[in-house]
């Protein structure tokens, strides 16, 4: 069975005053699908959702929604809604007046606006502030109201934009939670833009990774967390971000191995190709909890002395900072590991959760 | 915890200190600078009061600056209802009515056609919107004199010259540049978010205008009434030049009454003419004064 998908994207560019922002984009998203924009702030993001949503003008591509050819269409006619970075309240309404505005637009019954807007308010807990004007309500409450506006219209995709970007990180955990739970039992598709990885990988049924108007990569968030399609996007996902070791590729007693000046390091389970692709210049990553000290050193297949150059408690975990074949890296540990700045320590990882990327083209191999 | 507790005690329930040394010979320029200053600018509005309250035989034998010594208005009865314009002696209360029926469409005209076009040029930018803007700001400085002439042949042409709506044309004309850059610089500080999310809504070019963006607008919209009305009130060579004898506002009457060169003088009824006619002007500011501020404040008329 073939699923169409709900939201389509072919070929999309989108350019502001000769900048390009967007660099032919093709991207489908199926029905009932959480897909999450992500990456640093101009890699085009925001640009995208403001296309899906009608409110930019393409410089070519086009725009399918519900398998329809949108374009051209306005908005309003796209059948979604839209959730905003500054909540994008209307502050001359009150709670009940924003969440009814665009069912008035519609010219929709009055007691099917109030049916409705009291199954959305039921829905956020904004019941007891159905009069309350948007400056007397809080952030959170804010942005409850802006989703609010786009349940009521009872459409079947959501787009939001960076909507917890403005909260303080306790409500903006709070919310996401909300967000993803309202998701589940709706089952709308949705798009969400952010840069906030955390919010992007427990969030997303898909991550689409961007920079510069192009998608990096379009996978779910354990391949784009484990398997990242290149450095940039090895790197912009982790905090701290992935370790890179550069060097380059050799054959150490018949079998792969990773050379970095001095240190060499037989990699078994490198990927099948790097083998036979002996000199070629990589850079070697490993995330900073890949990396293991201590006993459990001792299974890796990979292994060094570490002296440890910084120690920082994040109170669950503890970060080390060392160095290896003269790269800085992160060593991220349990809190009971008892190491301090100076000491030496075994440290070693397990060469199937190295990533290596071509050092030119920085693509993984 | 205890050691906490001595050491709040021992501490003195008020903030301790000296205190600043607050009569300064500085502090006294100051004020002394703000009353000489206050006098200067009120000087003027008080000669013309009292000469306003005196009779012609005390303006002649006193000082400008005494009070009169039994303040009395038939000299300002004589100036709303009887005073002698030309050969016409109703006073100039019908300057005043003419002045309002030319200043209430024109303030209403100019400040709702002001809005759209600042709204458009804000929200709904088409090509060439920004040369649209550039060459209205233009318009703002360009002394109006200068188009009086072709503006007489242009509404004589729409059959218009010397009638009230004419003169209101031409008023809305001259207003439009400096309203719609009022307008526009007040929408470019409103989150554009706000225009997606009613667009995404379903509303449309009105709707958003009259749903969403004028219940915004309002700091805006009061200071651009203030400054229209009193643009307009105060104007007395589109006046004169385009409202036709019928019609001409209470400046232009009022020009017609204190320099009359026909009999004596009567400073009295000049004075009170003329406080009356800056009445309007004065209780706008007195009134709204406050937002008229608040207003400025909020960054209406920014550039």
């Amino acid at each position: 069975m073939i699923v169409s998908p709900k939201i389509e994207a072919r070929g999309l560019s989108v350019a502001f005053k000769n900048v390009a922002a967007l660099k032919g984009v093709d991207l489908s998203i199926a029905e009932g699908e959480f897909l999450v924009l992500l990456g640093p702030s101009g890699c085009g993001k925001s640009t995208l959702l403001n296309a899906i949503a009608g409110l930019l003008d393409l410089s070519a591509g086009e725009v399918w929604i519900g398998g329809r050819n949108v374009t051209w269409a306005e908005p309003k006619d796209r059948g979604l809604a839209m959730v905003f970075q500054s909540y994008a309240l209307y502050p001359a309404m009150d709670v009940y007046g924003n969440l009814a505005f665009s069912l008035r637009v519609a010219g929709m019954k009055k007691p099917e606006i109030e049916t409705r807007v009291a199954r959305a308010a039921e829905m956020l807990s904004l019941t007891p502030l159905l009069r309350r004007r948007p400056s007397e309500l809080s952030g959170g409450q804010r942005q409850r109201v802006a989703i609010g506006r786009s349940l009521v219209r009872e459409v079947d995709v959501f787009l939001f934009d960076e909507p917890l970007s403005n909260l303080d990180a306790q409500l903006r955990a709070e919310l996401r939670v909300e967000i993803k739970q309202l998701h589940l039992k709706l089952g709308n598709t949705t798009v969400y833009v952010t840069h906030d990885q955390v919010e992007a990988l427990s969030l997303a049924d898909r991550i689409a990774v961007m920079r510069g108007g192009v998608i990096q990569q379009l996978a779910d968030p354990d391949t784009v967390y484990q398997r990242p399609a290149n450095r940039f996007v090895a790197s912009f996902l982790g905090s701290p971000p992935m370790n890179f070791v550069s060097g380059e590729l050799v054959v150490d007693n018949g079998l792969p191995a990773f050379r970095s000046g001095a240190t060499v390091m037989a990699l078994p389970y490198a990927p099948a190709s790097s083998g036979t692709q002996s000199g070629r210049r990589v850079t070697l990553g490993i995330r900073p909890e890949d990396v293991l000290v201590g006993e459990e050193a001792a299974g890796c297949d990979v292994r060094w002395d570490a002296s440890v150059d910084l120690r920082e408690s994040l109170g669950s975990e503890t970060l080390l900072w060392s160095s290896l074949a003269g790269a800085r890296i992160a060593i991220k540990t349990s809190a009971r590991v008892a190491a301090r700045i100076g000491d030496s320590l075994p440290a070693g990882f397990a060469s199937n959760r190295v990533s290596l990327f071509d050092a030119t083209t920085e693509e993984r191999l | 915890m205890t050691a906490l507790t001595a050491r709040s005690a021992a501490f003195p329930s008020h903030a301790a200190g000296p205190l600043p040394w607050q009569a300064t010979p500085a502090r006294f320029g100051i004020y002394l600078f703000l009353a000489l200053a206050t006098a200067f600018f009120l000087l003027p509005i008080y000669i013309m009061t009292a000469t306003a309250l005196k009779t012609m035989p005390e303006i002649r034998g006193g000082s400008a600056l005494l009070w009169p010594a039994s303040p009395d208005l038939a000299a300002w009865a004589k100036a709303w209802s009887s005073a002698c314009i030309g050969l016409d002696c109703t006073g100039i209360h019908v300057g005043f009515s003419n002045s309002v029926k030319i200043v209430v469409p024109s303030v209403l005209l100019a400040v709702a056609l002001g809005a759209i076009n600042g709204y458009c040029l804000s929200f709904w930018r088409f090509r060439g919107a920004n040369a649209v803007f550039a060459i209205m700001l233009f318009g703002i400085f360009i002394p109006y004199q200068i188009f009086v002439f072709p503006m007489i042949g242009m509404s004589a042409f729409l059959g218009l010259y010397g009638t009230l709506p004419g003169v209101v044309l031409v008023h809305v004309v001259f207003a439009l540049p400096i309203m719609t850059l009022m307008f526009r610089n007040y929408f470019a500080t409103l989150p554009i978010e706000i225009f997606k999310a009613a667009r995404v809504d379903g509303a449309g070019f009105w709707r958003i205008f009259w749903s969403v963006m004028l219940p915004m607008s309002m700091p805006i919209v009061v200071v651009a009434v203030i400054w229209q009305a009193t643009a307009s009130w105060n104007d007395y060579l589109l006046g004169v030049v385009f409202a036709g004898r019928e019609h001409l506002p209470m400046t232009a009457q009022l020009n017609l009454l204190v320099s009359a060169e026909m009999g004596a003088h009567e400073y009295d009824v000049d004075m009170a003419a003329t406080l009356q006619t800056a009445l309007v002007p004065l209780l706008i500011y007195f009134v709204s004064g406050r937002w008229f501020a608040r207003g400025i404040a909020a960054g209406a008329v920014k550039g």
